[in-house]
């Protein structure tokens, strides 16, 4: 059997930066990719937190192919014939080092794999791993179609599905409870007219994300972000609750359906719809987290259920290129004590992760999976929230009541209730 | 816009076999509630005229959510073959 120092399978954010970690310190790295190129089969919503990872692999992020720094937030509840908007721009936001930017990942991955390569590491494209090699409870490598290739420790990057590592037995099999369907089109405008729409100075970007109706009722929501020269408008909906719909609504008809909202109609106006797309995502929080590594291996990104859906804010691939940041070091830690690569040998790798924003952020976030399962944040509150915001702007044909006692009387009918004390005090654990 | 001129602006390079197949036996005794035919967000699935559930499987999305909502475990699903299956361009 051929043999490498090691393998990684998946070459998305992952296992990319797990294998330019392997290959900048001279292991020999292979990494398969199932797609035609990095990138091929992976889908974002849109936009990657650089803050927390700009000081892993610094090099990389002055040439990143990145699309817009995104300096203004919007964040839309909605209901039947109305929706509301907050939005917050903030110097902070943008300026030499943006928190974040929105960023395609067929130009993202494909760049990333350039750089793997030129690091002398192997990305090797059209490539299904079919499962991993197990020799007396030790993961010693991978099949692919005819081909066995044994590595000292195999990257698992294979993404959210675990279709390599759960009939191994590293982790358990993805649950509709635990996991969102994720999907958008991508919509062709030109540069101008985003920065037009969006109130942008040129070459700033947007993130909105819209919460009510737009799922009805479903957890999830609706998202759009600008891109240099297009918008990635989409919907993320908690499986489960598509599950349990009881009429005939299709995943799919929330995006159309959106999209012909009179309210929403004019960002689109124009557009090219130029691609569509759709993903898993991995929800279940720090508790669906599986073991990181064991002997022979390590777990990253999606696969090791790496991501926070907090409404508002939406994470994953930054977790999963730290984790392979970590990945690597924690290798390369075990080859240079001696090429220990048990357990017990790789057992850095969490605890870099745990010293981390990764596994920090992650425990911080505990509760907010049974948090967002709360049915009143998809109707309830948007209702009332911009039931009120409208009630306050409304005249009619008689005299009118004084805008404090309209929104007072909206107040204590929609929000001065045992349930809304119940979800503050909730509320207050994300 | 269709739920299929959508698909159509797509990259698919397509395998000689599917890479999903329905067990039928077990979708006809097992599921009542065929959610496949509404939780895709490729509208891939549909009922035949015996009735039976198939799937299109040509313009998958490869996303999974028809094999994790199918409580039936009705579906034998992988990834199609390295070199086939959709080529995102962009997203």
């Amino acid at each position: 059997m051929e043999k490498v120092d090691c393998i990684v399978v998946g070459g998305g954010l992952a296992g990319l930066a797990a294998a330019y970690g392997l290959a900048s310190e001279g292991l020999e790295v292979m990494v398969l990719e199932r797609g035609n190129y990095s990138g091929a089969k992976n889908v974002t919503g849109g936009r990657l937190y650089t803050s927390v990872i700009r000081d892993l692999y610094p090099e990389l992020w002055e040439e990143a192919p990145l699309e817009r720094p995104v300096v203004r937030e919007l964040i839309t509840m909605m209901a039947e014939g109305r929706q509301a908007t907050f939005e917050i721009a903030a110097d902070g936001f943008g300026g030499a080092a943006p928190q974040s930017y929105t960023v395609m990942r067929a130009k993202l991955d494909q760049w990333l794999a350039d750089k793997v390569a030129e690091k002398g590491g192997m990305v090797i494209p059209n490539m299904r791993a079919d499962a991993l090699l197990k020799e007396g409870g030790k993961v010693i490598g991978i099949r692919a179609g005819e081909d066995e290739i044994g590595a000292d420790v195999t990257v698992i990057a294979e993404g959210v599905l675990g279709l390599v590592s759960e009939p191994a037995g590293l982790r358990e099999k993805p649950e509709a409870k635990t996991h969102a369907l994720g999907y958008k089109e991508i919509i062709e405008l030109p540069p101008g007219v985003i920065e037009d729409r969006w109130h942008l100075n040129e070459g700033e970007g947007a993130a909105q994300l819209f919460m009510g109706s737009v799922t009805k009722g479903m957890m999830g929501g609706g998202f759009l972000y600008t891109n240099k020269d297009s918008i990635a408008l989409g919907i993320v909906v908690g499986m489960e609750w598509m599950k349990e719909r009881t009429d005939d609504l299709e995943s799919w008809q929330l995006l159309d359906e959106f999209k012909e909202l009179p309210q929403i109609k004019p960002l689109v106006k124009d557009g090219t719809v130029a691609e569509y797309s759709a993903h898993a995502v991995p929800e279940g929080g720090i508790a669906k987290v599986p073991h990181l590594f064991g002997d022979g291996y390590v777990m990253t990104g999606d696969a090791a259920g790496l991501s926070l859906n907090a409404l508002i804010t939406v994470r994953g691939m930054d977790f999963a290129f730290a984790s392979g940041y970590y990945a690597a070091k924690a290798i390369v830690d075990a080859r240079k004590a001696g090429g220990d690569y048990s357990a017990a040998g790789l057992a850095r790798y969490k605890e870099y992760l745990d010293h981390s924003f990764v596994l920090k952020d992650m425990h911080t976030g505990v509760a907010i999976p049974s948090i967002i399962e709360n049915r009143r944040l998809f109707s309830h509150y948007p209702d009332a929230v911009t039931d009120l915001m409208q009630q306050m702007f409304t005249f009619g044909p008689g005299p009118t009541k004084r805008i404090v006692s309209k929104a007072f009387k909206g107040v204590r009918k929609d929000f001065m209730n045992i349930a809304t004390m119940k979800d503050m005090l909730s509320f207050r654990k994300m | 816009m269709k739920i299929d001129a959508k698909l159509g602006l797509d990259v698919f390079k397509l395998d000689k076999e599917p890479h999903i197949v329905i067990d039928h036996e077990t979708c006809r005794a097992v599921c009542k509630k065929k959610v496949c035919l509404t939780v895709c967000p490729a509208d891939l699935y549909e009922l035949n005229d015996e009735g039976d559930v198939v799937v299109n499987w040509e313009g998958c999305l490869e996303c999974g959510t028809c094999l994790i909502c199918c409580d039936a475990r009705a579906l034998q699903w992988h990834y199609p073959r390295g070199e086939f299956g959709v080529q995102y361009r962009m997203s």
